[in-house]
């Protein structure tokens, strides 16, 4: 029992992580229809960022957080310039191709630059462990959970009360109408895609003060893991892309839990696949019609 | 008056070719392989400087550069009765088996190298054989492990493969007598890394060799990083020991994980471990009761002045410790280096003949010879950390 209640906490704690990227995919798909795959390598930046700052500056936990949210949200907004924004009006494969190339070239452009090597991430925050009825929880553990559900909860309020989030509501329903009533879907597109990565650039952080390990290639795995999360959720659906992000971490930790690590991986792409048969529309996802 | 002449040119123009082609079968069925023009010897080196083993790579390159630098400073390597300098090519490999296959083809048939340092995967190694087999140019690798990479398929030794690492068997073996014997652990969780044959193969060895009871075996692939919930499932299994064979990355952070779910028992592993990055990752208070197998000890200065030597220039070239693979990748170079003047020559079968006969040379990583399976025979040492810190080495025959 208390093992199983263990095994609860680690998932939920590896799954906060999914949650937060699976949001960057989800908006940006709901808006654009694009699934950007450099967006792992977003989560990747960030971690490299708040690296990079602490050992640098010897900022607090927080400075670093939030410095890494700005940097890769301008990193997001940028690439949308570069390379989505000129690629608007092509069809969508092209978009698609071109999102795995940028990753490839954040990829491999960090590894050039920085080296492939594995480095330790400055460890700002001390571990401490809380114990209650044999359960051990860790406070990077709570603190990860924390700021996860904290992110979750200002976007939700981004999206549903202000004007800007009216606005990524209206583009995301139909792009041209918006146009006409006075939204430029340009700037609505870009603050979008600024939001999700700085969303990732935190969970960046955070994984690298919670795992103490960051490298070039950590986006990869992670990036197609988030993926598949905010498609069991419903892709395009910002609720359902943090449950599916939590669905993930607990589906990942019980099939280890019971002994199929070789497996982990493989569970996880087979729900893709089961979810896309049986519910494409994902456990959130509204069945839209497209129109022609 | 220009029929005949163009009969005749035609005619000198047959004879010429001929004589071309007749010069070139003399000159190839006098001499194989690949010899050095002029007065540099070309070593290549086919290597994953990018992608997945990237950074196992770059430090083999490290310690490659390394010794070249060392052995030109030192006038370079004595052949006959001339000192040649050496010219290296670096290619990368991309950490895949086709790019391996082409970098293996161009270096030898190209570029026309003597011999080769790479690659550092079993896999990508494997994927190399055919073209350096068929150009006659032997290739040593600093960390292909899976004892079948140097045989055929019919158990015959490969004649232009070699490696300067221990294969699996010997390490798992090693690594499961250290269990049974120094630890008296009486029941083991084995944890090992699924995604090359390295993990896999040492897993596999250490079974075979352990005596005690085997409570649990997972896996996990590189670039993981959470292994929690393996961890807490090991810990409810109550073992004595955890046989971990895996890289430092990986494994840095299951000791860092493990410490910190409350799991104290001894983790063993094996030479992917050796580097100071473990410690680092794990951080210095978790790293401590771990073990590891390893052809290269921080402690070997004290008794070995090549590995002294080593370990003082590279601290000075690169600002950080030196780690196992750039020892091994250091000592291939030596290898070569060793074989080129025992046979007096540049011819790359020559050199790969000599390779096979290396007896008793002085290496970073102990005193080598190569056996008749093109192992290097050497002294394998566990290590022992404690606040990340090697605090003991015990040699293990």
């Amino acid at each position: 029992m208390h093992t199983a209640m263990q095994q609860i906490i680690n998932g939920l704690s590896l799954g906060s992580i999914y949650a937060l990227l699976a949001l960057g995919y989800t908006m940006v798909y709901g808006i654009i229809k694009l699934i950007n795959f450099a967006h792992g390598d977003v989560y990747m930046l960030g971690a490299f960022w708040g690296y990079f700052i602490i050992n640098k500056y010897h900022v607090d936990f927080i400075v670093a957080l939030l410095s890494a949210m700005i940097v890769t949200a301008f990193a997001g907004m940028l690439i949308e310039y570069l390379a989505y924004r000129p690629l608007r009006n092509s069809p969508r494969i092209t978009a698609l191709i071109t999102a795995i190339g940028v990753s490839y070239f954040l990829e491999n452009g960090m590894s050039y630059l920085f080296g492939a090597n594995t480095r330790n991430f400055p460890q700002v925050v001390q571990q401490h462990n809380y114990t209650a009825f044999g359960i051990s929880i860790s406070n990077i553990q709570l603190l990860i959970l924390v700021t996860a559900i904290i992110l979750m909860v200002l976007l939700q309020l981004i999206i549903q009360k202000t004007k800007m989030g009216t606005a990524m509501r209206a583009v995301a329903v139909d792009q041209e109408a918006a146009a006409l009533v006075g939204i430029n879907p340009d700037h609505v597109i870009s603050f979008t895609f600024g939001l999700g990565s700085a969303l990732a650039g935190a969970a960046g952080v955070l994984i690298g003060l919670y795992y103490n390990s960051i490298d070039p290639l950590m986006g990869m795995t992670p990036g197609i893991k988030a993926f598949v999360a905010a498609v069991v959720g419903g892709i395009g659906s910002v609720p359902g892309a943090a449950i599916g992000g939590f669905l993930i971490g607990l589906l990942e930790t019980g099939v280890q839990a019971i002994g199929l690590s070789a497996y982990k991986d493989a569970a996880v792409y087979v729900v893709l696949i089961l979810i896309l048969i049986v519910l494409p529309a994902g456990l959130l996802g509204k069945n839209v019609k497209e129109k022609v | 008056m220009t029929n005949t002449m163009t009969k005749i040119i035609g005619a000198a123009a047959t004879v010429a070719t001929i004589m071309v082609m007749a010069g070139c079968t003399a000159k190839n069925s006098g001499t194989k392989g690949n010899e050095a023009s002029g007065n540099t010897i070309k070593i290549g080196m086919n290597m994953e400087l990018s992608g997945a083993a990237a950074g196992y790579g770059n430090q083999m390159k490290q310690g490659f550069d390394l010794a070249v630098k060392q052995i030109n400073a030192d006038g370079g390597v004595k052949v006959g009765d001339k000192k040649m300098k050496i010219k290296t090519v670096v290619q990368d490999n991309k950490s895949t088996t086709s790019g391996s296959a082409s970098v293996a083809a161009q270096l030898a048939t190209k570029d026309k190298v003597t011999a080769i340092v790479g690659p550092a995967t079993t896999n990508d190694g494997t994927a190399a054989i055919p073209n350096i087999t068929k150009a006659y140019v032997p290739s040593v690798s600093p960390s292909a492990t899976d004892p079948d990479y140097t045989l055929q398929k019919n158990g015959k030794v490969q004649t232009y493969v070699f490696r300067a690492c221990f294969n699996n068997d010997l390490q798992g073996e090693t690594a499961a007598h250290f269990a049974n014997d120094t630890l008296k652990a009486k029941s083991v969780a084995v944890l090992a890394d699924n995604s090359s044959d390295y993990g896999t193969g040492l897993a596999k060895a250490f079974k075979k060799a352990y005596t005690g009871d085997i409570k649990s075996t997972q896996y996990f692939s590189e670039g993981d990083k959470d292994f929690n919930a393996l961890i807490t499932s090991i810990k409810n299994k109550k073992v004595d020991a955890i046989y971990a064979p895996g890289y430092y990355s990986e494994l840095g952070l299951i000791i860092k994980q493990a410490r910190q779910a409350g799991v104290t028992v001894p983790i063993i592993g094996s030479d992917g471990m050796a580097d100071p990055k473990l410690a680092q990752i794990a951080s210095n208070a978790n790293a401590t009761n771990v073990y590891y197998t390893t052809p290269f000890s921080t402690k070997a200065g004290d008794t070995n002045a090549v590995a002294k030597k080593f370990m003082t220039d590279f601290k000075k070239t690169y600002h950080e410790d030196a780690p196992t693979f750039s020892a091994l990748a250091y000592d291939s170079v030596l290898m070569i280096k060793q074989a080129i003047e025992d046979s007096k020559s540049t011819n790359s079968v020559k050199v790969a003949k000599a390779l096979a006969k290396i007896k008793d040379m002085p290496a970073v990583t102990g005193t080598t010879s190569v056996d008749k399976n093109h192992d290097p025979e050497k002294p394998i040492v566990v290590e022992q950390l404690t606040n990340g810190k090697v605090t003991s080495a015990t040699a293990v025959k």
